[in-house]
């Protein structure tokens, strides 16, 4: 085991995602943190340290937004940091947070993760188009749906998939979020509602994509001696990993994420998998786009470059399939807000593997879950192991 | 095919643009309570926490001390004290303004935080004068910091 | 989501609430005015298309025609040792046909985005530019020659708009 202490994690917070939700940033960190040290029957005078994952500011509207949202994540008086690295921050947090007491430094962190994108008005599309450079890209007008379009169409391209198959994803996830009690869109749709949806930017269609969201998540993570006092049921954090690729994107061949492999190899490294789709009981891919889960669950090793959308069909992902993936809902059934969403997943895996995850539950005992995000231009990954 | 050398080295190029956004902040929980008692009642609330006994202004859901939620809300009234004070002489595009404008953060008794606000009817500021809110009329406020219009000294 | 937790916090509104008054919120917009700078290789990039050429940087250890061009190789982590000119004409890496513009609103005609890979730079090196006399979108293929319309020297700025878009070519 890499690192100084083991570490794990013993209570998890979250708010409702919704399109617009009433409370400012700092109210729903502080719902979910408040949530997540109640759950794990501890106090703030418990926790040593915070870390608070937040993406861009330009959401929220507010310059230095972890600052602004110290105080309701906690962190009064407490070391603070903030990460954010785009859509991989939800799962990078608790790994930052893992830092702070795999090295020994601290025996308890508080990692909490907030997004209110409903403040940028009348939609956050402002907001995304400043990630693209401002002199080779945004004059031609560039769109943040677009990169993904010219990404799922690569993917689509390469291994002659079709429509169809991606759509198989939307399907399940939304369906699956009608258990979640987070959940912004649940619902009961059909492969032909998807493909029959307004065209976004060919191939996106409406019901591919997810929305943008309000919500807050919070994990408790504490060393193995405190996990001892504290409950009979820890979830350990048993594997690690994260990369980035260039931002030059236009250089790379999109059907394949390179970076969430060495990501995914990195945190398997360190749990001792070798062979992830037998050894991982239950996965939470990053899904903001249906087509995304079938790109990252071949990023993730889970299956062979060109197959996921193979074991769509054949129901292998379905809860009670032999791997389910994104029994949560997903992004795609419970919304997107940033770095929330990606915490929401290793919840979802923290609950699961402690057996409290309801009509959700994925029966056969799971014992080893994996969530993923995934962020920026198409270019980051990361990636946590958990264990019971 | 030859190669041309770069015709000026200081063509170094710059690319302009802004970056468009709007926003609508909700006031959230608390702040559109403590607003609207702003806007409605012309009064200036606190919260106070259970277990630290603090009693916070602006008042808000949660105490960050001590992580309790907060519910029980009091009145400060109208007067404080001015904790420190600045004299701005440019506006926020940085153009100078006709008059200097006071603004300073007012304290309340008993109250941890304080408000920012304008001082006006007045040149002289210290620290430590004592000074009291002036509202606008009923029908100018909109549940907003600002419904506030400055804070006046108060003659001893 | 765990069924140790009976309620989940959040107060859901509406977009209508903002108009009705029935949710308070401040309003601002930031003035955020930017001269960014393009730097060593793109301020020479785009000197070039305004001569009507693209131009690439070269490095000696990977042996990559790098385009857009960049001082630095990012794999070898050296400076990049030379310039050298590619061609505006190229193949369709892959490409959107979207209906939506850069803020969200919706088009009546579509916009076609593609990633073009450049002859003459190394394989898979593309940049982003847009397609147009494509007659029907349905008709484009991942795979297809395209060559760059440029704009007419005299309204060239140096700018990556100084190339209208690039066209499907036979051949």
């Amino acid at each position: 085991m890499f690192g100084k202490k083991r570490v794990a994690i013993v209570g998890a917070g979250i708010t409702l995602f919704r399109r617009n939700l009433k409370e400012t940033g700092k109210e729903l960190a502080y719902h979910a943190a408040k949530m997540a040290l109640e759950q794990a029957g501890m106090e703030l005078r418990d926790i040593q340290s915070v870390v608070m994952g937040t993406a861009p500011d330009a959401f929220d509207g507010v310059h230095m937004k972890g600052e602004y949202l110290a105080d309701g994540a906690g962190a009064y008086h407490k070391p603070y940091t903030r990460v954010f690295v785009g859509g991989g921050t939800g799962v990078f947090t608790p790994l930052a947070g893992w830092w702070h007491v795999a090295s020994g430094k601290f025996d308890t962190c508080l990692v909490v993760c907030e997004e209110k994108m409903s403040s940028c008005y009348p939609h956050p599309q402002y907001a995304f188009t400043t990630i693209f450079d401002p002199i080779l890209e945004r004059p031609i007008g560039m769109n943040l749906i677009w990169i993904f379009a010219l990404e799922m169409h690569r993917y689509m391209h390469k291994h002659n998939i079709k429509k169809e198959d991606i759509a198989l994803v939307s399907v399940k996830n939304k369906r699956n979020a009608l258990d979640n009690p987070i959940a912004q869109l649940g619902a009961n749709i059909t492969v032909e509602d998807v493909l029959n949806s307004e065209i976004m930017a060919w191939p996106v269609q409406r019901l591919d994509v997810s929305p943008t969201s309000d919500g807050a998540a919070a994990v408790v993570l504490v060393s193995e001696d405190v996990a001892k006092e504290v409950t009979d049921n820890p979830v350990w954090i048993d594997g690690v990993g994260w990369c980035i690729d260039s931002t030059h994107w236009t250089n790379r061949d999109l059907y394949y994420p390179d970076y969430v492999e060495y990501a995914a190899r990195m945190a398997y490294k360190m749990a001792g998998i070798k062979n992830p789709p037998k050894e991982i009981d239950v996965a939470e891919p990053y899904d903001p786009f249906d087509y995304k889960e079938l790109h990252h669950m071949e990023g993730l090793l889970l299956c062979r470059k060109g197959e996921a959308p193979k074991l769509t069909r054949e129901g292998v992902t379905q809860r009670d399939g032999d791997l389910p993936v994104c029994p949560s809902g997903g992004l795609l059934g419970c919304g997107n807000p940033i770095a929330a969403a990606g915490l929401m997943k290793v919840c979802e895996i923290f609950w699961q593997l402690r057996g409290e995850a309801g009509k959700r539950q994925v029966p056969g005992d799971p014992r080893t879950g994996v969530a993923q995000a995934w962020g920026d231009l198409m270019q980051y990954g990361s990636v946590i192991v958990l264990r019971r | 095919m030859s190669l041309e050398k770069i015709t000026n080295p200081l063509n170094a190029r710059h690319w302009l643009g802004h970056m468009e956004a709007d926003y609508r902040y909700t006031l959230g929980v608390a702040g559109e309570r403590f607003l609207k008692e702003i806007k409605e009642n012309a009064r200036i609330m606190g919260a106070k926490c259970p277990k630290c006994g603090v009693i916070f202004v602006p008042p808000r859901l949660y105490c960050e001390k001590c992580f309790a939620k907060l519910e029980e809300w009091v009145d400060v009234g109208k007067r404080g004290e001015v904790y420190t004070y600045t004299v701005a002489t440019i506006d926020v595009d940085g153009k100078k303004l006709d008059k200097p404008q006071i603004y300073a953060l007012i304290k309340f008794e008993g109250v941890h935080g304080g408000l920012i606000h304008r001082i006006g009817e007045t040149d002289k500021v210290y620290i430590g004068m004592k000074v009291e809110a002036v509202f606008k009329p009923p029908s100018e406020r909109k549940a907003s910091i600002n419904d506030i219009a400055y804070f006046k000294p108060i003659e001893h | 989501m765990s069924v140790k937790v009976k309620h989940f916090p959040g107060e859901e509104i509406e977009t209508k609430d903002f108009r009705e008054g029935k949710v308070l919120f401040e309003s601002f917009r930031p003035k955020a005015r930017y001269a960014w700078s393009a730097g060593i290789a793109i301020s020479r990039f785009l000197e070039e298309l305004k001569n009507g050429r693209i131009i690439a940087s070269t490095c000696s250890k990977c042996g990559r025609i790098m385009v857009p061009p960049r001082i630095y190789c990012e794999k070898c982590f050296k400076p990049t040792d030379g310039w050298t000119y590619v061609k505006d004409t190229g193949v369709i890496n892959t490409f959107s046909v979207s209906y939506i513009a850069s803020d969200a609103s919706r088009l009546k005609e579509p916009i076609v985005v593609a990633v073009i890979e450049l002859d003459g730079a190394s394989p898979g090196m593309g940049i982003v530019h847009l397609l147009g006399e494509y007659g029907d979108w349905r008709q484009l293929k991942i795979g297809m020659r395209v060559q760059a319309v440029w704009k007419p020297p005299e309204e060239r700025v140096g700018a990556i708009t100084d190339i209208k878009y690039f066209k499907p070519v036979k051949g």
